[in-house]
């Protein structure tokens, strides 16, 4: 059975102090109720993720008591890819009609940690100062310029792309321009990986509301089909976050293996697809997930770049309201705020930041901690 | 009296002369991990014996860590006492590649592919005057 988007709703991303991770996930539901049409009530079931909120399901005490089934997930980075996936496939089953997923988070500045023992790592590989993702993307964009020629100015310039199509996004959370000189020379965090190279956690919600595709124009002049969601854990071999070793014998990250499922659920290519929304947790993430979703070849991204092709209005436009290095990383709602995007842009409606030729098909990937990655492809 | 601890029991031979790391072999599909650990990760057998890891290997993937992690779990120098540090894997030939603190911090310094061999250096001074040392890999030269 086909499932449908006919409704996106968001809170900004950034900081607010005073306003609840809750209240943010309560406007961001009403915002995508609004889109499609419908009321609280009208909603049969939902799925809500967070990584601080131990029960986002208490949004319910702002909409309505109604009774309905919520469930929480939480799946690290790619939280929303799985509550995506979890109200797509329940239409799918059969149970319901019409429901929501919804995504909320509010987090403390600063990188993200956790008890080692919690992703079965040794308590000293915490004390060491092992367990922190931030160091993994710097080794492995420092792994991966080397291996495929890929220049410090190439991360500049992705980063420097973000911030300016974050401009054009009133949502996201940074809407300045930075200049590449300034990335370049902003504080080494990482090797290679320079301080505005990454992004932050911060604070926001997202939601989004799905139908029985057959339904959809009961709700939506332009409803957008969800093709696709997969998500895919490490494999033994790929090189992951958080592992105190890795064995001889390699293979690919669980991007690749979620990414190739996407294409063959969906029927769809990479060939195909006109607008992208990759996890940039930092500017190198965004060049390696290029390839790892099949969009070039290892080594490409260094003349893509160049020539623009991952502008708004190149060949392949990446991360158009500024992905993560813009709006940062609220876990729980970041992989809602890409489809939210994406729609923006199948309907023709993403403003200052519209992809021009009427893109047909888009798509999204998170990934994150310890080894999961989420991926969804949308067609018009 | 001050003593030099290691950081954890059971990773590393101390006190040794000449330390190795002490890793575990699969009796069933042969798979190296580091630590040891009690099932094998790639064919869930439980016949998983201790080995002691080769001492020398070549740098797979590194970084440097410019910033103190957050605390806890780390539990290291922090403000001034904080010492930008190199991190990366170590791949021992033929049995596995191992995280590691590296004793180089100068990416001018490090290249992919360079031979490490492994140490023992001084982590932190506990609150009882003792010594916490880890391992760690430093360049052959």
């Amino acid at each position: 059975m086909d499932v449908a988007i006919v409704g996106v709703g968001l809170h900004p991303f950034g900081r607010f102090p005073g306003v609840s991770a809750i209240e943010m996930g309560a406007i961001a539901i009403r915002r995508a109720l609004a889109d499609a049409g419908v009321e609280w009530r009208d909603i049969q079931f939902a799925f809500g993720g967070s990584f601080e909120v131990d029960n986002p399901d208490a949004v319910v005490a702002l909409l309505g008591l109604t009774g309905i089934p919520f469930t929480d997930v939480y799946n690290g980075c790619a939280t929303a890819a799985s509550a995506l996936m979890l109200t797509a496939n329940t239409i799918r089953l059969g149970n319901h009609e019409l429901g929501i997923a919804v995504g909320m988070d509010k987090h403390l500045p600063g990188a993200f940690t956790a008890d080692p023992r919690n992703y079965a790592c040794p308590s000293w590989y915490g004390e060491l100062g092992h367990f922190i993702t931030t160091k993994f993307f710097g080794m492995k964009i420092n792994k991966y310029m080397r291996d495929h020629g890929i220049s410090h100015a190439t991360l500049a310039r992705v980063a420097a792309k973000g911030y300016r199509n974050g401009a054009l996004n009133p949502n996201a959370f940074r809407r300045k321009p930075i200049p590449e000189e300034e990335i370049l020379a902003s504080r080494m965090l990482n090797y290679p990986l320079t301080q505005y190279m990454f992004c932050a956690p911060d604070e926001g919600a997202a939601a989004v509301v799905l139908c029985r595709a057959e339904h959809a124009r009961r709700y939506s002049q332009r409803p957008i089909y969800l093709r696709a969601t997969t998500v895919r854990t490490r494999r033994l071999g790929a090189f992951e976050v958080h592992s105190p070793w890795l064995p001889i014998e390699e293979t690919c990250g669980a991007t690749v293996d979620a990414s190739r499922a996407a294409y063959e659920m969906a029927g769809i290519g990479p060939e195909d697809v006109d607008v992208i929304q990759l996890q940039d947790t930092d500017a190198g993430a965004e060049i390696i997930h290029l390839a790892e979703n099949g969009f070039c070849a290892d080594g490409d991204q260094e003349k893509l770049v160049a020539d623009g092709a991952l502008e708004i209005g190149g060949r392949l436009p990446v991360n158009t309201d500024g992905g993560l290095l813009a709006n940062g990383e609220p876990i729980g709602a970041s992989g809602l705020r890409q489809i939210h995007e994406v729609v923006l842009q199948l309907r023709g409606q993403a403003g200052d930041r519209q992809v021009p030729g009427s893109p047909k098909v888009g798509y999204t990937q998170l990934y994150g901690a310890p080894g999961t990655a989420g991926v969804s492809i949308l067609s018009v | 009296m001050s003593q030099r601890v290691p950081i954890a029991e059971g990773i590393f031979t101390w006190p040794s002369e000449d330390p190795r790391l002490i890793g575990s072999r699969c009796g069933a599909c042969q798979i190296i991990t580091f630590p040891t650990q009690d099932s094998c990760p790639r064919c869930a057998s439980t016949e998983m014996r201790e080995q002691l890891l080769e001492r020398r290997g070549r740098l797979w993937a590194w970084t440097t860590q410019h910033f103190p992690p957050p605390s806890p779990p780390y539990a290291g120098p922090t403000g001034e006492a904080f010492v930008p540090y190199g991190i990366g894997y170590v791949e021992l030939p033929g049995e596995v590649k191992v995280e590691a603190r590296l004793t180089e911090a100068d990416p001018e310094r490090l290249t992919e592919g360079m031979e490490m061999e492994l140490v023992v250096v001084p982590f932190r001074t506990d609150d009882k005057g003792n010594e916490i040392v880890t391992f760690a890999f430093r360049p052959v030269d």
